[in-house]
C-alpha cells in the first residue's frame, strides 16, 4: 500500500540530485570543453562546448609543461611509495593479524596516535633532517616520506582483511615446513590481494595528487612530480586558459581511467576501509 | 593526505588457537617484530622523531642553517601576544573551521537523505557526487580560478545575460578572498561526507523507517526521528575529523591566493610555510606548528576520553 505513494515522491529527490550533479560535474565538462578550444575562442566563448576543436592544445601543453619529465618522475613517486607501502604496511598487518606480536595494542595505539599528528608539527625538523643527510631534491627522499605517513592507513585496512581470512590454508603451509615470511608471500598475499589492490589504488592517487610535501621537499624542475609542475606552470601562463586546461585534463587522464573502471572498489578504499575496517 | 582511522584499531586481533605447535621463545617474541620493524623505524624517522624535536626547536631562535639558540618561551610570548599575522591568520582559521563544519556537511546530510530511498542509478549519482573528491587540489583550484575570474567566469556569463552582481574578483578582494577559497574547497570535499553519511544511513534498519510511516511522520520527522539518530556516531566522527583537518589546511590557500590580498586568507600553514621556507625563522615556524597541532592533539584527546566514558562515538 505503501509502495506507490514511496515511488512517485521520489521525483523531488531525483531532481534536486540531478542539480547537485550538475553543480559537481559541470566544471569538470567546462574543463574538458576548454582544453578544446583555441585561446581566440576561449575569449568569446569561455564556458561553453567548443566550435572547433583545437587539438593542438595537448602536444603543445606536453612540451610546454615539461609533461614527459614530470609523468615520469610522478610514476616514480607513485611506483615506489606503493611498493614500499604494500611490503612494509603488508608485513606489519600481517604479523599484527595473525603472528600475536607481543605488545600489539601498544604498537596500533602508536600507529592511530602518531599517524593523527599533523604534517605541521614535524615538517620543520623534518625538512632540515632530511637536508642535512641529502635527501632533499630527491625522490627517494619524498617517497621514504610518503610511505610511514601512508602506512597507518595500510596496515589497518590490510590487518582487517587478513583477519577475515580462513586459518586453514596457512596452518596447511605451517605443516609443510613453510616460515612465516613463506606463509605471508604464498599464502596471505595471495588471498588478500583485493585489500592490496584497494590500499595500492589509495596511495596511488593519494601520490599522483600531493601538493605541500612535493612543494617542499623538491625545487629542482627536473625532479618534480606533476601536481607542482603544473602548479608552477599555471602561475606563468595564468592567462592561457587552452594550454593550462589541455594539462589539466592530462594530469586528471590516470586519475579519471581508473576511478571510472574500480569505481566501487576506489570509493570504499577512499571512504569505508578507512572508517569501518 | 588526510585520511580516516580506524574505529576499531583499539580492539585487539581475534587470536587463533594453535595447541599443536610448540614454538621457541624466538619465532614467539622475535619474528613477529621483524615483520613490523622496517616500517616502525622510517616512521619513527619521520614522523615521531622530528615530532618530539619540534618541541625542542619551538623553544629555539632558529633560521635553519646554523646552531639553535635556546630561548625558553619567547617564540609564544612573541606568537600569542606580539604577531599580529598570527592572530589573524587564528582568526582566519576559525571561520575556515566554522565553514567547514557546517556548509559541506548540510550539502551532504541533504544529499545522502534524498539519495538513501533511490534504487534505480544510485550508484551512479554517488559516483558523480563523489567525483570531485578525487580530483588533485592544484586542478580543482585551477578549474574555479577560472570560473570565478571576472571578465571570464561564471559571474561574467551571468552579467551578460543580465544577472549582474557575481562578476566580481571573489579570490581578488580582500572581504572575499576567504570565502572564495572555502567554497572551491567545500567544492571538492562534500562528497566525501555524503558517500560515508550515506553508508551510514543504508545501514538504519528499514523497519524503523516503517514504524514512522505508520505513525503518520512526515519526512523532517522521519530524518529527525530516525536518520539523525541512526547516523549519530558516524557524524560525530565526521564532524571531529573534519574539525582536525580543517584546521591544518595549506593547499587550497596556497595555490589560490598564497595568503593574499594584503593578508586576508592567511592561515597557520600558509604562515607557517613563510616563516620556516621564505623568512627563514625555523624555530618561530616550529613554535607554530605546535600551537597547531595542540589543537588537533586536543580534538583527538577529547575524542578518545568521551569514548572511554562510554559515548557511542
Amino acid at each position: 500500500m505503501l509502495r506507490p505513494r514511496r515511488k512517485l515522491s521520489l521525483a523531488p529527490n531525483y531532481l534536486i540530485l540531478g542539480l547537485l550533479v550538475v553543480f559537481a560535474l559541470g566544471p569538470l565538462v567546462i574543463l574538458m570543453f576548454n582544453s578544446l578550444k583555441s585561446s581566440a575562442e576561449i575569449a568569446q566563448n569561455p564556458i561553453g562546448p567548443p566550435r572547433a576543436l583545437a587539438w593542438s592544445n595537448f602536444p603543445r601543453a606536453w612540451t610546454i609543461g615539461d609533461f614527459a619529465v614530470t609523468t615520469r618522475n610522478s610514476g616514480i613517486l607513485v611506483v615506489g611509495t606503493v611498493t614500499g607501502v604494500l611490503t612494509l604496511g603488508g608485513l606489519a598487518a600481517y604479523s599484527l593479524a595473525r603472528l600475536r606480536l607481543p605488545g600489539d595494542n601498544f604498537l596500533m595505539l602508536y600507529l592511530l596516535v602518531v599517524s593523527t599528528l599533523p604534517v605541521w608539527l614535524y615538517l620543520v625538523p623534518l625538512f632540515f633532517l632530511w637536508k642535512n643527510l641529502g635527501l632533499l631534491n630527491s625522490r627517494l627522499g619524498l617517497i621514504l616520506i610518503y610511505i610511514p605517513l601512508n602506512a597507518p592507513f595500510a596496515i589497518f585496512l590490510l590487518r582487517s582483511y587478513m583477519v577475515g581470512l580462513p586459518v586453514d590454508f596457512e596452518d596447511a603451509a605451517r605443516v609443510d615446513g613453510a616460515n612465516e615470511l613463506q606463509v605471508f608471500t604464498r599464502v596471505v598475499l595471495p588471498l588478500s590481494w583485493p585489500g592490496f589492490l584497494t590500499v595500492g589504488l589509495v596511495v596511488a592517487l593519494g601520490v599522483w595528487s600531493e601538493f605541500p610535501l612535493a612543494l617542499i621537499f623538491v625545487n629542482d624542475p627536473d625532479k618534480f612530480p606533476v601536481a607542482t609542475s603544473f602548479f608552477k606552470f599555471t602561475s606563468r601562463f595564468s592567462r592561457d586558459w587552452s594550454l593550462t586546461s589541455a594539462a589539466a585534463v592530462m594530469m586528471l587522464a590516470p586519475i579519471l581511467v581508473i576511478f571510472l573502471a574500480l569505481q566501487r572498489r576506489f570509493i570504499d578504499g577512499l571512504t569505508q576501509g578507512g572508517l569501518k575496517g | 593526505m588526510a585520511r580516516i582511522q580506524h574505529e576499531a584499531a583499539f580492539s585487539p586481533p581475534r587470536k587463533q588457537v594453535r595447541p599443536r605447535q610448540k614454538r621457541r621463545t624466538f619465532r614467539k617474541m622475535v619474528v613477529p617484530w621483524l615483520f613490523v620493524l622496517p616500517i616502525l623505524l622510517l616512521h619513527l624517522v619521520v614522523v615521531a622523531g622530528p615530532s618530539i624535536a619540534a618541541v625542542y626547536y619551538a623553544m629555539t631562535d632558529w633560521s635553519g642553517i646554523g646552531p639553535a639558540e635556546f630561548i625558553g618561551l619567547q617564540n609564544f610570548q612573541r606568537l600569542f601576544f606580539e604577531d599580529m599575522t598570527f592572530r589573524r591568520a587564528f582568526r582566519n582559521n576559525v571561520v575556515w573551521l566554522g565553514i567547514f563544519l557546517t556548509v559541506p556537511f548540510l550539502l551532504a546530510l541533504l544529499s545522502a537523505t534524498l539519495l538513501a530511498p533511490v534504487q534505480r542509478g544510485g550508484m551512479l549519482f554517488r559516483s558523480a557526487l563523489f567525483l570531485p573528491y578525487i580530483l588533485p587540489s592544484v586542478i580543482t583550484a585551477n578549474i574555479w580560478r577560472n570560473l570565478l575570474s571576472p571578465t571570464l567566469g561564471l559571474g561574467a556569463q551571468l552579467a551578460k545575460a543580465g544577472v549582474p552582481g557575481l562578476d566580481r574578483a571573489f579570490l581578488g578582494l580582500p572581504s572575499t578572498s576567504l570565502y572564495a577559497i572555502a567554497f572551491v574547497d567545500n567544492w571538492h570535499f562534500w562528497g566525501f561526507l555524503m558517500v560515508l553519511l550515506l553508508a551510514a544511513m543504508q545501514n538504519i534498519a528499514p523497519d524503523l523507517y516503517h514504524a514512522a510511516r505508520i505513525d503518520g511522520a512526515n519526512r523532517w520527522q522521519e530524518f529527525r526521528h530516525v536518520t539523525l539518530p541512526g547516523i549519530r556516531p558516524t557524524l560525530v566522527f565526521l564532524l571531529l575529523m573534519t574539525a582536525i583537518w580543517s584546521f591544518l589546511v595549506f593547499d587550497y590557500v596556497w595555490i589560490l591566493t598564497q595568503g593574499g590580498p594584503a593578508g586576508s586568507s592567511e592561515v597557520l600553514g600558509t604562515w607557517l610555510y613563510k616563516n620556516a621556507f621564505n623568512r627563514f625563522e625555523a624555530g618561530y615556524a616550529a613554535a607554530i606548528g605546535l600551537t597547531m597541532s595542540s589543537f588537533a592533539i586536543l580534538i583527538v584527546g577529547v575524542f578518545a576520553v568521551l569514548r572511554r566514558k562510554g559515548w557511542e562515538i
